[in-house]
Order: C-alpha cells, then structure tokens, then sequence
C-alpha cells in the first residue's frame, strides 16, 4: 500500500467521522422548560393545561380550530351533514397511523369520542343528544342525533380543558373515572419515549417520520403539522430564576410563561424574543349557597367594589400587560359584549356597603382563601381581601397552598359548620375556554351541576342553550348574547376581574416559527 | 459486634412502623385532595367524585391502611397516584442525584472543614482562629437558596464556566458529571461545613487542654506529634457523631438546592408529591429517608470503636 493510499484512506475515514459527528449534532433538538411538569399522560384523565400540551404533542383530533376560531378537519377528510341536521358521516382521511404502524380505525374514533364526552362538558352536550354513534367501516363512521345540535364540529374541535384526542380503542375503552394503562400509543406528530421519562425531571418526545400532515398550511391548531426537528425535551425547573438563567445561557431554548418579575430581565436580552402565548381573566367565586353570598346583593355589592385596574395592576403590573374587561365571554373575541355590565364598571365602595346592608349582613367573619403559592391568585386575593375590609367587611384571609384551595373550594358547608368551608375563591380561564361558555366549567350556572361556588340561574342557562342554536354574527345572535351576559351579570355567577397576558420567551438565535398557540405545541417551528 | 449490629437493625423496625403509620395519617389528615389536583381545573365536582371512586380514596381510612401495609410487607411501595408508576421505581430513578450530591457535600465539608477545625483549634485567639469563625458564622448565616443564585448568577452567567442547572450522570462522563456538581455542592455544603467546623474547633479544644496533652508535651513530643498521635483520635468521637446527626440537616437542604439548581433528585420529588398530595410517594420516600437516617447512625456509632479503643460492642 502506496503512501498516497494510506493518506486517501485516511482523508475518507476523517471525512466518516466528521460525518458521524455531524450526524450527532444535527440531530436537532428542542428543550424547552414548560409552566408545570408532565404528570399525567392520559389525555382524558384531567384537564390540566400540561396534560394538553402532552396530548397536542402524541395524538392527534378529528377537527381543530384555525386562527379565525373556525373549526377545521384535522383527522377527517371529508364529513357530510344530513339535511334535518341529524346525522353527521365522517370519513378519516389516509395514512393515519399510530405510533407503533398499525392504521388508526374508525372504531378508536368512536371509542375515543364516547370516553371524552364522559367528562367533559361540550362532550356531554353532544352526547346527550345523540341516538348511536357507530364506526360503519375501517376509516367512516356516524353520528345520530335526536334533536339538532349546532356546536357539535365545534365541540369536536375543542382546544381546552378535555381535548377530544383520539387514543387507541383498546386505551379508551377503559374505565374513564381513572386514567388509562397500557403504552402510551399516538398518532400525532411527536412520539412519546417512555423509556426517557423521568417524572418531575424530564420528558422526550422523538419525531415520528410516518405522520402524513395536512396539505393546507398551519393555522393555529389546523392545517398541517409538520414535525421540524427530531426531538423536544420539556426539562423540569422548578424555580423560575433558574430557568430564566439557563434561558439566557443557551441551556434551553424555550421558557413558558415566565414569571412576570422575569420579563424585565428577558426583554433586555438581544438573544431572546418573547411573545403573548395566553390572556387569562381573573375570577372572584363567591359561594352561592351560603350567606351572605347566597343573597344576590351581597354578590352585587363584590362588583361595586371591584376596580378592575387595581387587581390587574396587581397581578400583571405594567398596564402593557393587562386589559380592562368588563366581558365575562372575552375581550376581542367572538362573544365580546359588556350588556348588564354597569355595576362593574365604576367603583362605588357607598353602595358596596349598601348592597352588603341590604343582603343583610352583620359584620360575620368573611373566609377568603389566598394561595400563597400561585402569584396571580394571591395577588388577587389580597385585593379582593383589602376591598372588602374598605366597605366594612370582617375579613378572614387564610393563607393555604394551591392544593388545599383547589380541594377546599368543593366543600358547600359554611364555615360556621364546616372548618373547610369558605366565601370567596379566586381563579383564571384562558381566552379559549372563557370564549366558549358551553364548554367553559367555571361559567356554568346549573345550580348543583355548576362549578364550585354552584351558581344558579335558570335564566342564563336558558339563554346559552338558545344562544347555541343561533347563527353567529346575525341579528338573532346579538341579542341573544346581550341577554345571555345580562343574566350573567345580574346573578353575578362571578366576578370578572379584568385579562392579563402570559408571555412565553424562546432564544431567537436558535428557535422561529413558534405557533402562537395556548398550548405551547412544538410542530412547524424551525431550529437554526 | 454482629450481636450489637443485629440489635440495632431490629431495634429500628418499630421506629420504621411508627414512622409507617404516622405519615399514613399525617397525609391523609392534612387538607388537600388528590383528586382534585388530578382534576384540573375545569374538573366538576361529579368529575371529582368519580376519580376519588377511581382510585380508592373514598374507602374507610383503615382499608386504604390494610391495603397499604400488606402491599408493604410484600415490598410493594404502591403506585404513584399522578403518573400511575410504581414508587420503587420512582425513587431508583431519582435516587443517582441525590446520592451523588449527598456524597460529594459531605466529602467538601469534612475535607475543609476538619482541617479549618482543627487549625483553628491549635491557633486559638489567632486571626487564622477568628477568620475561620467568622467563616463559620456566615456558612450558618446564609440562606441555601441565596447563596445558590448568588453561585449561578457569578460563576454560570458572569464568568461563563459552569453550567446553571441540571444534573448529568457519571456514567455520561466524568468531566460534566463534576461540573453540574459543583455548585450544588458549594450552595449545601457551606452550612454542614460551619457545622462541621465549630464543632471541630470547640472539641479539639478541650482535647488539647486536657492533662494527658500537657504530659505529652512535657515528655517532649514533637506539636506535630501531640496533634495527630494524641489530639485527634480522641477527639473523633463527637466530631463523627455531629457528621451523623448533620445527616438530617443534610436531607432538608438537599430539597431547597435540587430546586435550586433543578437536580431531578429525592429532595424534588418529596417536595412535588407533598404539593400534589401524592400518597403514595409522600410515604414511600418518607420511609427511605428514615430507613436511611436509621442506617448512617449505625455506622456512626459502630465507627466509634475505631475511633475509641475503649468503646467495644
């Protein structure tokens, strides 16, 4: 062997290496810190905002909605509508495949759809309504009604709470009450390594190459979703200072909803670029089962003292950050409408104290419960705390985490019999789910069947119900809306309290065209 | 010292099945519900009920009890009530972090705090003495957490040469192994190595007071001599057992820096499984934890013997 042989022998074998290594590092990779750690993996199981994420990345849904808020067909290709507007025929289109190659069937469609609407609310709707549904073949399937129902595309496109995510048929035939067992097996554009997850610390998702995305282009949840880099990584950092750090160093790529104190410190970066990624309105809940919130008075006289700027300015600072908004349906959205809405629009701590007169209260020990470890609700709660001491109210602020709220605010005993009782809770919606008052729980005013705080007006439930089979944007549809809000706000099902945004950040020397989506979903976006 | 050895271990089960029952109860009497947290936030109290009925928890207090201590007995910590993984499998996988920062804040501690001890002790009333005092009271004084981001904000934002966060294991090498370390370890250690040092000093102080000590110098035994043949030996014995009960102290800052500096460790998943009122990992971690407390006191205690020819078992 020549000299010459051995060099060109060892020119190629340095270009392999170089190769190999650069297959290694091309092997592009997103890590990104979410707002709260993958806990629970069956879509269907909760309806935690991560659990969503989890479910946009592994599954996919048989209509989503575009950037007009229209639905759009995600898994079906074609459906048809039948005249008296009482059967529904859908067809999936072709190459959907689960995760471990084997064709998604019409049958884990239908299975899917009966376990999602067990729980949620739109779900339920739609179901209560329907005759059968049935698979009438590998890829079609049908949908009877008893009566029309016009939200139904719209309920099956639903983007918050339960997302009616298609799962395995043998995964959603198991008892909804608890989340499913098995592998978790997907069709969407990333594939869950299960054998990576480390719960509290990290979860992987690989791209998986045989999804066949839609032709049209992306549109908010719709269109096509093309899987850009071939693994994302949700790194767990718990402390915010810490991951804004491991931001700004180029150890992760991406920070959902950063703290707010984090923003300042963000924007001064050239190499990290921050958008809007959700507006969220803030709630006061009173209990309506007992006194003095049980008469409607004293629930009036919590919107006169309410002065949306102050809260907001509370919990988001800047007044670039927040948005007076005297709509319970959303601001700049489809349901926008301040109709009944006087009350809460100009503060008037007098007639606060007249209303809490009129209700009939007599200095009683009020429970507010402020969580000190979930900012924005504490915040609002120590407002909603210092507005009430201001018309006289004898305050009692009990300061307890998030987890003793969230199970506190389903006793209904006063606190007098029950030392888990309360009077007022706070909480946020996103945009989604407060523009969608069908589906939204926390809305809901079927007295036992609402939410906690159990509001009860027949007229609101009535006039969302007509609301639903209305046009939108027609005559009918408007002023159905304005007595819907109006019902709303005389009943006072609870006090809006304003929107504030939630910024996400991203390191613009690496990532681009993140979707602006609620759910932060990592499909189309580039890694340079 | 087998008989001793046998002794404690089995004098250290009741203790376990005390521990057992006792957060049992502690958990299940504080308020906050699992299914509620599994819920969400949309969830409706009927959602609720039927995710209680999913997982057992509305079955009488002494059922879910029964349950527990035959899976136990079986060695079956149970299943996380959030991910549905079993504990046991939980706690290995994040066992590695733990251990490791656990090992390497109680090696930087003992290796600088014994011998700043002990210089300390052997130059008293000097600047040496008082600068490893003052040292001592600031190692006490600082908060775990502050001194933390004080460590990212200087050494991986400003000067650009450690990593801020995240933990890699030894077997994907060394070299970041070490570097992911280091700070967590600094950040832990400082307090355990105040401890440490005070402790030294003040024992090794009254050692070299004692009578024995001045014979030793009046026979004319060199300093280096009185110190290491004669001074330190004896003073062992309180210095190893500070090291014991520091174990605990040791536990608690583990949770406050593995938040901190995001190391996927035991201290993370105690504090996550307490704030999502997960049973099943609350009880299981809290059993290993007193097992391992359990545990390094023994070995202090047998360690005495090699310390102490006086102490037999």
């Amino acid at each position: 062997m020549s000299g010459r042989t051995v060099t060109r022998l060892l020119a190629v074998a340095l270009v392999a290496a170089l190769a190999a290594w650069g297959g290694v590092a091309s092997a592009q990779t997103v890590r990104a810190v979410m707002h709260a750690e993958v806990k629970f993996l069956d879509p269907h199981s909760t309806t935690a905002d991560i659990t969503q994420v989890h479910g946009y990345m592994v599954y996919d849904t048989l209509f989503s909605l575009d950037a007009k808020g229209q639905p759009q067909p995600q898994m079906v290709d074609t459906f048809q509508i039948s005249p008296d507007k009482l059967t529904y025929a859908f067809t999936l289109r072709d190459g959907l495949k689960w995760h471990d190659g084997k064709p998604v069937r019409a049958a884990d469609a239908v299975a899917s759809i009966k376990r999602w609407a067990v729980k949620d609310a739109a779900g339920q709707k739609v179901m209560a309504r329907a005759a059968s549904l049935d698979a009438t073949g590998e890829k079609t399937f049908v949908l009877k009604l008893k009566e029309p129902y016009g939200l139904t595309i719209r309920a099956l496109a639903k983007e918050y709470s339960y997302v009616p995510f298609i799962i395995p048929e043998r995964q959603a035939v198991q008892d909804a009450s608890k989340p499913f067992e098995g592998e978790i097996v997907g069709s969407g554009p990333f594939m869950f390594a299960q054998k990576e997850w480390v719960p509290g610390a990290k979860t992987v998702y690989l791209k998986f190459a045989d999804y066949v995305p839609r032709k049209e282009p992306a549109s908010f949840y719709a269109g096509g979703k093309k899987a850009n880099v071939d693994r994302v990584e949700f790194v767990v950092i718990p402390d915010q200072s810490t991951a804004v750090a491991a931001l700004e160093k180029g150890e992760v790529d991406y920070v959902q909803r950063p703290h707010m104190d984090q923003w300042p410190l963000l924007r001064k970066n050239a190499n990290i670029a921050m958008y809007r990624s959700d507006v969220s309105q803030m709630q006061i809940h009173p209990n309506h089962l007992n006194p003095p919130f049980d008469n409607v008075k004293a629930r009036q006289a919590l919107m006169a003292m309410v002065n949306q700027e102050e809260y907001l300015r509370a919990i988001a600072g800047d007044p670039e950050n927040f948005r007076i908004c005297h709509s319970m349906t959303g601001c700049a959205g489809w349901l926008e409408t301040d109709a009944g809405a006087d009350l809460l629009k100009k503060q008037d701590f007098e007639k606060a104290k007249q209303l809490m007169a009129e209700a009939g209260y007599k200095g009683e020990k009020i429970v507010v419960m402020a969580p000190s470890d979930f900012a924005p609700i504490n915040a609002a709660s120590l407002t909603t705390a210092a507005m009430l001491r201001k018309i006289g109210v004898n305050v009692d602020l009990q300061v307890v985490d998030w987890g003793t709220l969230v199970s506190r605010r389903g006793v209904k005993e006063p606190p007098s019999k029950n030392p888990g009782g309360y009077h007022i809770f706070h909480t946020f919606s996103g945009a989604a789910a407060v523009k969608d008052p069908w589906g939204h729980a926390n809305i809901s005013t079927a007295c036992d069947k609402a939410w906690f705080g159990w509001p009860c007006s027949p007229r609101a439930t009535k006039a969302l119900n007509d609301l639903g089979q209305l046009a939108p944007g027609t005559d009918a549809f408007k002023k159905g809306l304005t007595e819907y809000h109006s019902a709303l706000m005389e009943n006072v099902t609870y006090v809006p309290l304003g929107e504030f945004f939630q910024m996400s950040a991203y390191r613009k020397d690496r990532l681009s065209g993140i979707p602006e989506t609620p759910h932060t979903v990592f499909w189309n976006l580039v890694k340079k | 010292m087998l008989i001793y050895t046998i002794k404690r271990v089995l004098a250290a089960l009741p203790v376990l099945g005390i521990v057992v029952v006792f957060v049992f109860l502690l958990v299940r009497l504080a308020p906050g519900d699992p299914a509620t947290i599994l819920a969400g936030d949309y969830a409706t109290p009927e959602n609720i009920q039927k995710i209680r009925t999913g997982l057992g928890l509305d079955r009488p207090i002494h059922v879910q009890f029964a349950i527990y201590t035959g899976n136990l007995l079986r060695g079956d910590l149970g299943k996380s009530l959030h991910s549905q993984m079993p504990v046991g499998q939980l706690i290995l996988q994040r066992i590695e972090p733990t251990v490791a920062l656990a090992l390497s804040t109680l090696a930087f501690a003992v290796l600088l705090a014994i011998p700043l001890g002990i210089l300390a002790a052997w130059k008293a009333g000097s600047l040496l003495d008082r600068a490893v005092m003052v040292f001592a009271v600031g190692g006490f004084s600082i908060p775990i957490f502050w001194l933390g981001f004080l460590l990212i904000y200087v050494f991986s934002i400003r000067l650009d040469l450690l990593p801020v966060q995240g933990y890699v294991s030894f077997r994907e090498g060394l070299l970041p192994f070490v570097k992911h370390l280091i700070l967590p370890t600094v950040a832990l250690g400082m307090v355990y190595m105040a401890l440490l040092a005070r402790i030294t000093r003040a024992t090794v102080l009254e050692v070299l007071q004692s009578d024995y000590i001045r014979t030793a110098f009046a026979k004319g035994v060199p300093s280096r001599g009185v110190l290491f043949r004669h001074a330190l030996k004896n003073a062992a014995v309180p210095v190893v057992t500070t090291i014991g009960v520091g174990f605990a102290l040791l536990i608690g800052g583990v949770v406050i820096t593995e938040s901190v500096f995001a190391l996927p460790g035991l201290g993370r998943l105690t504090v996550d499984a307490i704030l999502q009122r997960d049973y099943s990992i609350i009880q299981g971690i809290t059993l290993i934890f007193a097992f391992s407390y359990a545990l390094v006191n023994l070995v202090v205690d047998l360690s005495y013997s090699l310390f102490d020819p006086r102490i037999r078992y």
